[in-house]
């Protein structure tokens, strides 16, 4: 649709049905703000560019000056994967599509007066908010752990801890141990931890054999694709040693020693994966949380509840049953908070069908891997997002023509995010 | 009333190409086939320009008895298969509308 379609089709709409087509009442063009550059943000970003054909603006406040990705860190720590390789700029949703990078910090939202307020550029008026922080590591649980994340990283937000904890696996004698503390769920990445043991054990049993890879999980099994990382634990021996109902209570970052609630663990290098909740932004007051840690969501509108014109997508928001919170997951989001806002904007209801996917692939050694995949259509008497039964699905087993489209895939999710 | 306008207004909106509201029961929405396009985006590319297996300008017939392939098992797929069965014919339909009606570039 062309510019001029999309404001004549907002006209005509208004008319026809005296909704409101609040941003024209208020400004010339609309102005959507996005706090938050990750695979959620950035592609709600690119989407409202891409959809509205440049008819609205799109502010992107993000605190990073680059975009590291999850997906694939797995890979750098294990040295298959260099650090440049999961690293991108903003220059392609600036110079492509038109959306405004504001390199900043948001630091409050205010929804009466719709604006953002920021560290260093004031505040932000918007006519549409997309809050989109990802997770907040909650460090401070943990006894001993808070400040000494160069020590005992949890490399669970790709950047700078990813190349730590590859640096320290690379200084670790033959015969040490690796050990990783997976907190309860919901966190980000079900599987997650799980590929890293996969990772690490390759590297460990390629370049030094006789050392241990600990996993120590607070859930009391394999949270994804279990009987597939059974038997991928398997395929490394009894290097792998996996321990369920593992709560991490304290850590000393002096001896890397850690304290479970039955055990005591000493380590060479020390994984601690903290539990973890909304981005900061989203839980500071404002926002309607459940648990005290996830945003309430209405799923057609991916709106905060009871908050006229903020939405909320990606890991930061208390997902539908079965719905993981992941890079694909997040992407999904933003296409259908771009439709959304698009359509309030065209005076429209929202899409009352909306469609989200979901795949995570999960690599266990250099070359094979296995994927999980779920589709899920909107209920509209239950009003959530459910997937749909019959559909989706494990890997039989992992392989490597998965591993060759697992990097596709990674390839393909950046450029439609980023590019 | 409210509903017929609803209708007509959707109508106006609909794009030469793409599936149209008056086609369908219920009032639907304009974008409807965009959306559920942009679902296949984070494998196929933006709008479906993927290097590996591009979906942008394949024939409507020939989109539609791949998917109905990967359905049935008749295509050898890693995942397709398991995803397919996640959209209802009217949306892999729309789909496969969509995709054929775009410029490959
Ligand atoms: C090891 C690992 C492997 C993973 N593998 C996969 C995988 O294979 N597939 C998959 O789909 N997912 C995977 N994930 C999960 C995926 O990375 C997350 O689910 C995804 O990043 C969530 O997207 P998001 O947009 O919600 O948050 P993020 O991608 O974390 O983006 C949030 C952004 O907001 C910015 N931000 C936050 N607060 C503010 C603020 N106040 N002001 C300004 N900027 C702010 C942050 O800097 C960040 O850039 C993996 C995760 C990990 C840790
Ligand atoms: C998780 C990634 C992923 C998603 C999402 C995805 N596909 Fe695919 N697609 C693949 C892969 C991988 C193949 C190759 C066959 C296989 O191994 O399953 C493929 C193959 C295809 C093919 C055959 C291509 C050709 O030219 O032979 C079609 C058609 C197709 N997909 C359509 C779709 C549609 C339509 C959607 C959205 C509803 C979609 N795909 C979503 C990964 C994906």
């Amino acid at each position: 649709m062309q510019r001029r379609n999309f404001l004549h089709a907002c006209t005509a709409a208004t008319a026809a049905l005296a909704l409101p087509c609040r941003a024209f009442a208020a400004s010339a063009r609309p102005h959507v703000v996005v706090v938050g550059g990750g695979f959620g943000g950035a592609t709600a970003a690119k989407y409202l560019r891409m959809w509205s054909e440049g008819g609205v603006d799109v502010t992107l406040i993000e605190r990073e000056q680059a975009f590291v990705s999850c997906p694939i860190s797995n890979l750098v720590i294990a040295g298959l994967q260099r650090m440049e390789q999961i690293t991108f700029g903003y220059d392609l949703l600036q110079s492509q599509w038109g959306v405004r990078l504001m390199s900043d910090e948001a630091t409050a939202i205010d929804p009466d007066r719709r604006v953002v307020r920021t560290a260093r550029n004031g505040e932000i008026a918007y006519d549409d908010l997309v809050v989109a922080p990802g997770v907040e590591i909650l460090s401070a649980g943990i006894d001993g752990l808070a400040g000494h994340e160069d020590r005992i990283p949890h490399a669970w937000k790709a950047g700078a801890q990813t190349a730590t904890l590859r640096r320290q696996l690379e200084a670790m004698p033959d015969g040490g141990v690796f050990a990783m503390s997976i907190p309860r769920m919901p966190y980000r990445c079900p599987p997650g931890p799980y590929e890293r043991a996969c990772m690490v054990a390759h590297y460990l049993r390629t370049h030094k054999p006789r050392s241990k890879v600990l996993v120590l999980d607070a859930n009391a099994d394999i949270v994804a694709k279990k009987a597939l990382f059974q038997q991928a634990f398997a395929r490394y021996g009894d290097m792998i040693e996996y321990r369920p109902n593992s709560t991490l209570l304290a850590v000393d970052a002096a001896t890397l020693e850690a304290e479970f609630e039955f055990e005591r663990v000493r380590a060479d290098v020390l994984n601690v994966i903290p539990p973890m909740r909304a981005g900061r932004i989203a839980t500071l007051g404002s926002l309607p949380l459940i648990n005290d840690a996830w945003v309430d969501v209405d799923w057609l509108t991916l709106g905060a509840k009871g908050l006229p014109g903020v939405h909320v997508i990606g890991d930061a928001i208390f997902p539908a049953p079965g719905m993981p919170k992941s890079g694909h997951m997040a992407n999904q989001h933003a296409k259908v908070v771009a439709a959304a806002i698009l359509n309030a904007l065209a005076g429209l209801p929202p899409n009352p069908t909306p469609v989200v996917m979901n795949t995570c692939y999960s690599f266990v050694d250099d070359r094979a891997a296995m994927h999980v995949v779920s589709v899920h259509q909107y209920d509209a008497d239950k009003g959530q997002l459910l997937a749909v039964e019959g559909a989706g699905g494990l890997s039989a087993a992992p392989s490597d023509a998965e591993g060759r489209a697992a990097l596709q895939w990674a390839h393909h999710i950046w450029a439609d995010t980023l590019g | 009333m409210r509903t017929a306008l609803l209708a007509s207004v959707l109508a106006l909106a609909c794009t030469p190409g793409v599936a149209c509201a008056q086609d369908a029961p219920q009032p639907q929405d304009p974008h409807l086939a965009r959306n559920l396009a942009a679902t296949c985006a984070n494998c196929h590319g933006t709008g479906g320009r993927s290097v590996y297996e591009p979906l942008v300008g394949q024939p409507r017939v020939k989109l539609l008895q791949t998917l109905d392939d990967f359905r049935t098992g008749e295509h050898e797929a890693t995942i397709m298969h398991q995803i397919v069965r996640g959209y209802s014919d009217a949306q892999l339909e729309l789909i496969a509308d969509w995709f054929s009606g775009q410029q490959k570039n």
